[in-house]
């Protein structure tokens, strides 16, 4: 059985339709990039998977997360379901973290609800340690000190690695990271690619990863979803997809990626 | 500056304050005695001199210090309790209820606050520092309401809010570690001025004859009943007035030196 498994999912604002019917399924260990032009639906498809899509929108159809039903399940029913199967990260690291909570008490919550969800206790010194030693496993060079920092003291890819950070001290099976390396500059970019990649492989997670980026979605994918206007395009193994392209879409926005690529280079 | 404004507003307020709880000891004269002659200049028995009905002066302004802090505190208490549960609330609500709280609200706060409050003292019949209270803090509460829903709103579209509700964070909890803090801060001051027009509101109430009755009477009593004898006596209307200005301003410049140090984006600040 799969750990995601998304059937002919529509979302809905009043009588808008946003999403129309996309199917995909997530093993454990799997990464799957979902791509596509800017307002195609891809936030909405991330959210809609952990029942946290905004008020006002509905979704429809199936989705199943460990063989069980987010669409239509109340909230009360979803909260301990989410903790410990998916989490998520965003694009923007300014929005990332509560700006009037030091990081360190920020980072302590999941793990303390972590914690108590496989019924262990922890005392302060082990959650400092957990705390620690989940801030250098995202290459975060003086813990001690952002953990006593507020989000407004360090810096923004420094912020989107606590984000990280927090999200797998979930200990979760499904990360779902949408845009997360958008707001960075291309070095940072890249480091944090390289960190989630590696966290991803040595933690067994399956990934959803959002971008329009496709150079970054080929480097971490296997397969992808090629999204257009709420509807997906074209599916398959990342190689295939970038190499032999099947719908006009994806042909286009590979194409204009190659253009943008020239131009960088033929500029500098 | 900043701190200038902050100084002279606790110094209004201190004075203020002091004022009205000197008068649960101790006033120069009982205020409800008809003790003088009518109308007589201020003396040395009668600082202020005395009312239409011989009545200290002095005393009764004092006393109006106490009703008005009074008044203006309770209001804004059960504005402040009543506007963030409800709006808070709200923003939690589905879609459909939510929408139809923002209506409401917004219909209510489009009733001047004198309407709503002369309302809620017609309809419990008879007026007294109660209704008072309970009429301005209820409408208070609509524009807190409205503040702390949007407030709310813009927290909880966060995505650390998100990213927290998908670690399996509860409502509760939600509320008491990022909600609450980060609304908190705009809503005192907030409150602070509302602190103020409440104190308005009182006055004015009372002016219509809607406050509380004398002898424990209002600025806005003494002002009315000081009118019809201008001439004769101005320092009738002066004295309250005055005291009205400067509890009013003072609350002000606390606002404004509270939202300096409240300052809610500390984002980028230091
Ligand atoms: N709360 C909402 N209410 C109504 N419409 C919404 C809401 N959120 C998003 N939409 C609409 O849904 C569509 C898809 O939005 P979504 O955020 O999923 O795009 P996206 O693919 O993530 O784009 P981007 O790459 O810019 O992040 C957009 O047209 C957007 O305007
Ligand atoms: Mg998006």
């Amino acid at each position: 059985m799969s750990l995601l498994e998304v059937r002919d999912l529509k979302i809905r604002a009043g009588a808008r339709r946003l999403v129309h019917g996309v199917g995909f399924s997530l093993g454990a260990g799997e990464r799957l990039g979902l791509v596509g032009e800017s307002g195609s639906g891809k936030s909405l498809i991330a959210m809609s998977l952990v029942g946290l899509l905004a008020p006002g929108l509905r979704a429809e159809g199936s989705v199943k997360l460990d063989g069980r039903e987010v669409v239509g399940r109340p909230e009360r029913d979803l909260t301990p379901l989410r903790g410990s199967l998916a989490a998520v990260v965003f694009q923007d690291p300014r929005a990332a973290l509560d700006p009037l909570m030091r990081i360190g008490a920020q980072m302590a919550a999941p793990i303390r609800r972590r914690a108590r969800r496989e019924g262990l206790s922890l005392d302060a010194r082990a959650l400092k340690a957990e705390m620690i030693a989940a801030l250098e496993r995202v290459a975060i060079s003086e813990p001690e000190r952002i953990l006593a920092a507020f989000p407004h003291e360090v810096s923004g890819g420094q912020r989107q690695r606590v984000a990280i950070a927090m999200a797998l001290s979930c200990r979760p099976r499904l990360l779902i990271a949408d845009e997360p390396t958008t707001a960075l500059d291309v070095a940072t970019q890249a480091e944090i690619l390289d960190l989630l990649d590696r966290r991803i492989r040595e933690e067994g997670l399956a990934l959803l990863f959002i971008s329009h980026d496709l150079p970054v979605v080929a480097r971490i994918a296997d397969r992808v979803v090629v999204m257009r206007r709420g509807e997906a395009v074209e599916e398959g193994p990342t190689a295939r997809v970038f190499a032999r392209p099947e719908h006009d879409y994806t042909r286009g926005l590979i194409a204009a990626a190659r253009r943008l690529e020239q131009a960088l280079e033929g500029g500098s | 500056m900043k701190r200038l404004t902050l100084r002279l507003g606790l110094l209004l307020v201190g004075f203020n304050l002091a004022v009205g709880l000197l008068t649960f000891f101790w006033t120069p004269h009982d205020p409800g005695a008809m003790i003088g002659g009518r109308l007589s200049p201020p003396s040395w028995t009668h600082w202020a001199g005395t009312d239409r009905l011989g009545r200290d002066f002095l005393s009764q302004v004092m006393v109006g210090a106490r009703i008005a802090l009074l008044v203006g505190a309770g209001a804004t208490l059960l504005g402040g309790a009543v506007g963030i549960s409800l709006g808070v609330l709200a923003a939690y609500a589905r879609r459909g209820l939510d929408d139809a709280f923002a209506a409401a609200l917004d219909i209510l706060i489009a009733f001047p606050t004198l309407l709503l409050a002369m309302l809620v003292v017609a309809a419990s019949e008879t007026a007294s520092l109660g209704t008072a209270i309970l009429a301005i803090g209820l409408a208070m509460s609509a524009i807190i309401a409205r503040l702390a829903r949007i407030l709310t709103k813009r927290v909880l579209a966060q995505d650390y809010v998100t990213a927290a509700r998908c670690s399996g964070l509860s409502w509760a909890r939600l509320t008491r570690t990022h909600v609450l803090p980060n609304i908190l801060p705009t809503l005192a001051v907030a409150l602070a001025a509302q602190f103020g027009l409440a104190v308005i509101a009182e006055a004015s109430l009372s002016y219509l004859g809607l406050g509380a009755p004398p002898p424990n009477a209002s600025w806005g009593t003494l002002l009315q009943q000081a009118q019809s004898t201008v001439h004769r006596a101005p320092i009738g209307v002066i004295l309250p007035g005055l005291a009205l200005v400067s509890l009013v301003l003072g609350i002000n410049f606390l606002a404004d030196g509270l939202r300096d140090l409240l300052d809610p984006e500390r984002e980028g600040a230091e």
